[in-house]
């Protein structure tokens, strides 16, 4: 079986600290640290667990500037086989439907994939779109927010979702796309044999020598980077050209300065929150 | 105000027989962007036998409501209903198509989007109509939809535009929008349209639905309870639900308090959770994590109770108690009691 995983790096936006604000009380965004999205650790670990019960190879794949190939060596310590970064200034400020556009021709040039699994969403955006978008432009089945895949036999996977209320059992044919929720499983750490293996993987960007890279590419550390020419893509349907959404406007949210008034904890405190709370009808 | 071409179209997702309270939110926001433009709002509703449920819909807003019925579109699945509604967007061409930001409608929004190669913006919190300007060519557009949505964990607001591509397509945040108020009296127009799909739009088979009866009610409730990491175990929690049911409000909890297991996820507020805007919110051994902050902040009265005086959740609060939460429940509940008698 082939398994493709679409993984991201996003900024660390759960862990906003205190040097990660600006004096103004917004964020300072560049301060944020770089990690690989918490949902795509569920989506290769499901990927990993799937190769371990039906074999497999798994595909792990990022779009992103070239410093993302940091998330890929991440997926090869925990198991990868192989790696591509799909990279291009063409493709910078892509929306979700060009990342879409992007992801799906890069899959269908890899491909074909029997199982293209993604996270269901990135913390930095929390759209949980590309994976519905990239299963549109391949023209293959989604199922989205999927906690367990029960099993895959005949060409047929039945799989656990979640949905409003409740979970659902489904069945579809392969090839799918799922999207995985964080409830799925715990992602296994790096393999200290993987990280003695990969430790030198390299894309052409990170290596300059022309000599090095002949003999990463031996080693088999070389992670191959695809830009919009090696995928086919004409670039008006990536980058701004292709993105549909426009941002207008970007205001940052100002965490403080709300002067609050301060109640003691005293009964005499608690009666007067309390009384005022009642002559404001908000028990009511 | 000029005549706008293409109307206001809104999926209205509905389950056993009833229609999705967000969808009906939607609907509410819908038009008065409709009225905004001069133009008509439109439901959309899918399913086997659903023709019952487009009065629902004419009386909470709707003029027009497209009826789609369709024994293949019973259950929902993702593919067939993106075809059938692809298909129809295609040939009536709304200007705008907004869907709730349900888990179904985030599944759906971005297969039509993607089909129909348009822009969609998820989890719109806001949306008005307005003016864009393109960096570019400094071209004008007038009457756009403009579309409002938290986005780096809620610490920053973006709007977004669609300039070019029709229709302009949102999902929106479950919460965020008003209920409309059922209206008997108003009249609308209902379109029976025979659905455009085969069963090879059918793409999966649902074996089994196993449903949870939802007992927790945080959307509708007047004053919210909640607690946080501070709140310290489940035997604590309990403390909040005396509370709770003395003022006849709903316990909410951080996802921090249900990632600890002190709570079940249905209480859960904030980004990951649902966002709601009660009358009263008492925040207890909650720090002020700006992804649940995000989830809150729009409260009437907020109340917080953290032994960290500098705690971030302060910043929301229109009073605050620095202190032990179980001191300031404890004294709120012998307090209350001798007040409201």
């Amino acid at each position: 079986m082939e398994i493709a995983v679409l993984i991201k790096q996003v900024p660390d936006t759960a862990a906003v600290t205190p040097r990660a604000m600006k004096a103004d009380g917004t964020l300072n965004r560049s301060a944020l640290p770089a990690v690989f999205n918490p949902e795509d650790l569920n989506a290769l670990e499901l990927a990993l667990q799937l190769r371990e019960t039906y074999g497999a190879t798994v595909t792990a794949m990022t779009m992103g500037p070239p410093a993302a190939a940091e998330v890929l060596r991440d997926a090869l310590f925990r198991g990868a086989d192989r790696v591509f970064l799909l990279s291009d200034r063409k493709f910078a400020a892509s929306d979700t439907l060009a990342t879409s556009t992007v992801l799906s021709r890069a899959l269908e040039k890899q491909g074909p994939f029997d199982l293209v699994i993604c996270g269901t969403q990135a913390i930095d955006g929390n759209t949980a779109q590309v994976g519905p978008q990239v299963a549109e432009k391949l023209n293959i089945n989604q199922l989205t927010y999927v906690e367990a895949v029960e099993e895959i036999a005949g060409g047929i996977i039945r799989a656990r979702r979640v949905i409003e209320d409740g979970k659902e059992i489904v069945r579809s044919a392969l090839p799918v796309l799922l999207t995985v929720t964080d409830t799925a499983n715990i992602p296994r750490p790096w393999s200290v044999k993987n990280i003695m293996k990969y430790k030198n993987a390299k894309t052409a960007l990170e290596v300059p020598e022309e000599k090095t890279l002949d003999r990463l590419k031996q080693k088999g550390l070389f992670i191959e980077t695809l830009d919009c020419a090696k995928i086919d893509l004409d670039p008006s349907r990536c980058g701004i050209s292709g993105s549909p959404t426009m941002v207008k406007k970007i205001e940052n949210v100002v965490r403080r300065g709300k002067t609050h008034q301060k109640i003691e904890l005293t009964d005499n405190g608690i009666k007067m929150l309390l009384t005022e709370l009642i002559a404001d009808y908000t028990f009511d | 105000m000029t005549k706008q071409q293409g109307d206001v179209w809104v999926y209205i997702q509905n389950r056993e027989n009833r229609i999705v309270e967000a969808s009906l939110e939607v609907l509410g926001k819908a038009g008065e962007l409709a009225r905004e433009r001069g133009v008509a709002v439109a439901g959309l509703l899918l399913g086997a036998d659903v023709s019952g449920l487009a009065a629902d819909v004419i009386a909470c807003g709707a003029d027009r409501v497209y009826v789609l019925e369709s024994p293949l579109l019973k259950p929902y699945t993702t593919t067939a209903y993106a075809a059938a509604v692809s298909r129809l967007v295609r040939k009536n061409r709304p200007e705008i198509f907004l869907v709730a930001a349900t888990p179904q409608g985030r599944d759906l929004g971005p297969r039509i989007a993607s089909a129909l190669k348009v822009g969609l913006t998820a989890d719109c919190t806001d949306l008005q109509i307005g003016s864009y300007v393109k960096p570019k060519t400094k071209q004008k557009k007038e009457n756009l939809l403009l579309q409002i949505r938290p986005a780096w964990g809620g610490n920053i607001i973006a709007t977004i535009v669609n300039p070019e591509t029709r229709p302009q397509m949102a999902t929106i945040r479950e919460g965020m929008m008003k209920l409309p108020r059922r209206d008997d009296t108003l009249s609308g127009e209902t379109i029976a349209v025979a659905p455009e799909i085969t069963p090879a739009d059918v793409q999966t088979t649902v074996i089994e639905q196993q449903l949870v009866e939802k007992t927790v009610d945080l959307k509708g409730a007047n004053i919210i309870i909640a607690g946080g990491a501070g709140v310290g175990s489940r035997e604590n929690f309990e403390l909040l639900k005396t509370l709770a049911h003395m003022l006849g409000a709903e316990v909410g909890a951080t996802r921090a308090a249900v990632d600890a297991g002190f709570i079940d996820h249905d209480h859960q507020i904030g980004q990951t959770g649902i966002s709601v805007r009660p009358k009263l919110y008492i925040a207890c051994g909650i720090s002020g994590a700006v992804q649940h902050v995000s989830g809150m902040e729009d409260s009437g009265k907020i109340v917080a109770i953290n032994t960290d005086a500098e705690a971030p959740i302060f910043d929301v609060a229109h009073y605050g108690i620095v202190g032990d939460f179980k001191t300031g429940v404890e004294k709120i509940l012998n307090i209350y009691k001798t007040l409201s008698h």
